[in-house]
């Protein structure tokens, strides 16, 4: 189908909607789930959200979303505050408190579901959809729901602007300033649930978590100030949702929630590879320059040592004994140094295996290395005044140790 | 066919004993590794397995085109490696947290999985309902003759892989113990933490894939978790804990399905939420639980750790025990 | 191995007798075990950049040694590239003369107390029997032999009458006595230790240090890391200064000199290579018998042997 034709359509329009929508609130709020470190706080207030779609079914009796909406909602809360009784009054942590939540919930929940599709005959009708979320079945008036409630949730976002920031960033600082920092907490923590809860019909239980990490932790990758994550989180967010949205209707057969979480992995991917000065690849490029430099400044240290100890600069040395100074195989660390011009290949002895011998660049490079040590060569040491050696003379140099 | 085989096949057929029999084992088998992950911190990896172990499933049926080959249990566990691998990889870059990277891996992996059987397999009796829930009420249909009794496919399935877990357990129990405890000193004692830790997770994707069929992917979390978790409340010793959770387990079993009977519901999920009323006892209840926590706070001199009377002089050379012996059981 | 010894002997072939740093270490460290710990040129990195920057150093058998430096000097580091928790990007480690594999029997790791999970549900003696896991190997599992052992190692530091008593409920002395018991009870002849101080009262403090004087005592080797200059040299008698790179090493009468320290700690202190210690005449003893020449096998050997034991020329 055409983009336009895809556009024209009602359905897809409204879905596209609400997926853009959901993707900035989650976008938004997530941001601070993952600075806070509850990543996975949003997988248990999702799963926990089961038994209270249920309950708002079962007391509204039809399928109207502001009820279930609010079902969620509580649901959730009341999951939340159990993770945060039982790491706060036992000593059972984190990890296991979110995990006992999150399946108790859940299983409660599929119960209720059971109970409601065997005994309420009618339910039948829709509630599964929120397992793994049901785009088709949005319609306009779930749009105003959705659209009312997120764009309550971003206002409050940005009314308490200055004290979710610093009670993100430092919460005793925050409680030293005299901030309600307990009321803040739970308050994002209900934030967070909305942004779930919003999102269940479009994307489904199991999956809403991935709508709420991914495109915080893409954001994150890209910008260093909250202000900025926040935003961009929110339009990678709403980027997911469209672009999801509109892959689902434009290939036949594919549930809508699974694409946009996938879109919303693959920002993520790019953003961890190829973000500048963060991104993974532009770290294994320096990471591995780092080594390589660390090792031929070692080589070449070496050899100057041994020149040293022979009194002679140009003293020829087996490429053997280099590999056990070194500690592992030299050769290839010494073939970068000669592609550099720091050292030479000895011919004359062809019997005796390769010899090496610093060239004069070569020498003067290994005193820059070791002079002032740590000026040049990298290393934590660059910062601190470490004793100076002269390397004209190294038994002096170990002296100074002893 | 002896007297003894003829009763047992008899209990057999009751599909009730198979339905709790399965749920038991299931529980047994997840609460003898959940324990370990609890104590590691890496509770929350047994969701991110659960999940992602579809992935490998719906790989495997793509490949061989059927649905009950022993090549499922390979490839689950390849995708429930995978997982653990890519978390750690996201963590070892250090562009984000460990809770984030879980966050990340397992969702993308399962909507991969949801995808592939959207394209793939739409007519397939894969439908991703019976994934997240299980069908526990059916496993005693599936039938396999083992010796001479006829035996839910489901119980032989759960029954193996309990054993293969109880071995590992007690086999390595010293291995796995320290590896938890002080992986430094594992390894500086050529105990290779780094490996048991890969074959605890990866017996916990094995369990999954068992406990699929029966209880689905969430309720399974729930076996993993819950049982150790309540255990870990009533108990300072780690082999009373690892039986404490079975016993839960056991128990879960037996009294979900009576929950599922009387009103009607889903049993997986009944047994899993009959975990959640021991958590709850032990956390009234339990020596860490809150009421003895209350206690002790109302008499703050009971526990007599504050002050060390034996252990304060420093009688390091003295070669003889402290006077107090009572310690030694 | 086979190939060190084929690059020896291509030098060997090449002329007059070349002894050269690591050689003539080499040949001491392989067939003579002359140090009970014997750090060769070791390098390590993290992402962040260099962290042990061409570390030498030797601790002779039967001494108490101190490692100290500012934080972030690597001190802890070089500790797990020992126990081989951490590969360091070039150099070697040897424990008596051999690569720590083949020693781990001979070696007691003490990890630093906050580095576990106290809530463990785990007994004090459970925690002293680990020690023992080594020995026992995989599989084999504690006996009515090794929990007599933990139980005679809580003793030794005064805690059997808490044998019984679950972690999370021992004071932070108490427990550091049940991490110094496990390392008592592997019974090894070197003991690595993370800060054995960190975080212990008055009362454990001095009984840790009659517990290192005791293994001195019995000839052992410990090499701790340690926090505290204020009691660094009564506490213990050899002491190798580390920033990144080794400042200094060496006993402490020598070594603990405001020169060194302000090295390593101070802001801007130059201190050049010939004003040390070893010229202003506390010569050590162990110098005279190395400055001959190469490995003299059996001699005691300290670390201005190697400096002294390079020859005038070729």
């Amino acid at each position: 189908m055409e983009l336009a034709a895809l556009l024209g359509d009602f359905t897809v329009r409204t879905v596209a909607l609400g997926a853009a929508l959901v993707g900035v609130v989650s976008g938004v709020l997530g941001s601070f789930a993952v600075l806070r470190q509850q990543s996975l706080l949003g997988d248990a207030l999702s799963h926990a959200a089961l038994p209270g779609v249920c309950l708002g079914f079962l007391v509204a009796g039809s399928r109207q979303l502001a009820p279930i909406l609010a079902g969620a909602l509580i649901s959730g809360a009341l999951a939340a505050l159990l993770v945060l009784v039982l790491t706060r009054t036992t000593r059972i942590k984190t990890d296991a408190a979110l995990g006992v939540s999150l399946s108790l919930f859940f299983a409660v929940g599929t119960v209720l579901l059971t109970y409601l599709q065997r005994h309420q005959g009618a339910a039948q009708a829709g509630l599964d959809a929120f397992l793994f979320g049901q785009a088709a079945a949005l319609v306009p008036s779930d749009l105003r729901v959705i659209g009312t409630v997120g764009g309550v949730s971003l206002a409050l976002v940005a009314l308490a602007w200055k004290e979710l920031k610093v009670t993100t960033f430092d919460a005793d600082f925050a409680r030293s300033l005299g901030r309600p920092v307990l009321a803040l907490e739970f308050g994002l923590t209900v934030l967070i649930a909305v942004a779930v809860v919003i999102g269940l019909q479009l994307v489904g239980v199991i999956l809403m978590v991935a709508l709420v990490i991914a495109p915080a932790a893409a954001a994150r990758q890209w910008v260093k100030r909250l202000e900025g994550m926040v935003l961009l989180a929110g339009v990678f967010g709403a980027v997911s949702g469209v672009t999801g949205a509109l892959l689902s209707a434009a290939v036949r057969g594919l549930a809508t929630g699974p694409v946009i979480v996938l879109v919303a992995s693959g920002i993520v991917l790019i953003s961890l590879l190829l973000a500048p000065g963060r991104g993974v690849l532009w770290q294994l490029v320096q990471a591995t320059s780092q080594r390589r430099n660390l090792r031929g400044h070692r080589v070449l240290v070496d050899l100057y040592r041994l020149a040293q100890d022979h009194r002679d600069p140009a003293y020829p040395t087996e490429q053997g004994m280099l590999d056990a100074y070194f500690g592992r195989r030299s050769a290839h660390v010494l073939r970068r140094l000669e592609r550099r011009g720091l050292v030479e290949r000895v011919r004359h002895m062809p019997e005796e295996g390769t010899h090496w011998v610093l060239t004069d660049v070569g020498q003067e490079q290994a005193r820059t290395l070791l002079q002032p040590f740590g000026e040049r060569a990298e290393g934590p040491a660059t910062r601190r005044e470490a004793p100076a050696v002269r390397p004209e003379s190294e038994a002096a140099r170990r002296e100074g140790r002893a | 066919m002896s007297a003894a085989v003829a009763a047992l096949q008899g209990w057999l057929d009751q599909p009730g004993v198979t339905i709790v029999l399965i749920g038991a084992l299931v529980g047994i088998a997840a609460s003898l590794l959940g324990a370990f992950l609890v104590l590691r911190r890496e509770s929350m990896l047994s969701d991110a397995i659960s999940h992602s172990i579809l992935l490998g499933i719906v790989m495997v049926y793509l490949l061989t085109g059927t649905l009950d080959s022993p090549l499922h249990v390979v490839g689950a566990s390849l995708a429930g490696l995978g997982t653990v691998w890519l978390t750690d990889l996201l963590v070892r870059s250090r562009r984000v947290k460990h809770d984030a990277a879980i966050g990340l891996v397992f969702p993308a992996l399962f909507a991969a999985a949801v995808l592939l059987i959207n394209v793939y397999a739409r007519d397939v009796h894969l439908d991703t309902d019976a994934v997240l829930l299980g069908e526990i009420a059916f496993a005693w249909l599936d039938v396999v003759r083992v010796f001479e009794l006829d035996v839910a496919r489901s119980l032989a399935t759960m029954l193996a892989i309990t054993l293969v877990n109880l071995a590992f357990v007690l086999l390595l129990f010293k291995e796995l113990k320290l590896a938890t405890f002080d992986p430094g000193l594992a390894t500086a004692l050529g105990l290779r933490p780094v490996l048991v830790g890969y074959g605890l997770l990866g017996l916990v994707s094995v369990t999954a894939v068992g406990a699929f069929d029966a209880v689905g992917a969430i309720l399974f979390v729930a076996f993993v978790i819950v049982p150790p978790t309540a255990a870990y409340l009533l108990t300072d010793r780690l082999e009373r804990m690892l039986a404490y959770g079975c016993l839960i387990a056991i128990g879960s079993s037996l009294g979900g399905y009576a929950l599922a009977r009387a009103f009607d519901v889903s049993i997986g999920g009944a047994m899993a939420s009959a975990t959640g009323v021991f958590l709850l006892l032990a956390l009234l209840l339990g020596r860490h639980g809150l009421v003895a926590r209350a206690w002790r706070r109302r008499a703050p001199e009971a526990p007599p750790h504050v002050g060390m009377p034996a252990a304060s002089a420093p009688q390091l050379d003295a070669k003889t025990p402290t006077s107090s012996d009572g310690g030694r059981a | 191995m086979a190939r060190r010894a084929r690059g020896m002997e291509g030098t060997m072939g090449a002329g007059p007798p070349l002894v050269s740093r690591g050689q003539a270490d080499r040949a001491a460290a392989m067939h003579e075990p002359a140090f009970a710990l014997h750090v060769e040129d070791l390098t390590a990195s993290y992402a962040s950049g260099a962290v042990l920057w061409d570390v030498d150093m030797n601790v002779p058998p039967g001494v108490l040694a101190a490692i100290v430096g500012p934080n972030g000097a690597g001190k802890s580091t070089l500790l797990k590239c020992v126990i081989g928790a951490l590969r360091p990007a070039a150099g070697h480690v040897y424990v008596f003369g051999r690569p720590y594999r083949r020693q781990r029997h001979r070696v007691a790791y003490v990890p630093q107390r906050t580095s576990v999970d106290w809530d463990f549900p785990t007994t004090a003696l459970d925690v002293v029997t680990m020690g023992l896991y080594g020995r026992l190997g995989w599989l084999r599992r504690p006996g009515r032999r090794e929990a007599d052992e933990a139980h005679e190692a809580l003793a030794l530091v005064g805690m059997d009458a808490f044998a019984e008593r679950q972690i999370s409920q021992l004071s932070g002395g108490q427990q550091q006595r049940v991490f110094l018991a496990r390392a008592l009870v592997q019974d090894a002849d070197l003991y690595l230790m993370d800060e054995p101080f960190a975080g212990v009262d008055a009362t454990t403090e001095r009984a840790i240090v009659e517990l290192l004087k005791d293994l001195r005592a019995r000839g052992k080797t410990v090499v701790a890391v340690h926090h505290d200059l204020q009691t660094v040299a009564t506490y213990f008698d050899w002491l190798a200064i580390l920033n990144v790179r080794l400042i200094a090493q060496g006993p402490v009468r020598d070594v603990y000199t405001a020169e060194h320290l302000r090295a390593a700690y101070g802001p801007r202190v130059v201190l050049l290579g010939g004003a040390s210690a070893a010229e202003q005449g506390s010569v050590p003893a162990g110098v005279d018998a190395g400055a001959t020449e190469a490995a003299a096998p059996g001699s005691p050997d300290t670390p201005e042997r190697r400096a002294a034991a390079r020859p005038p020329g070729d």
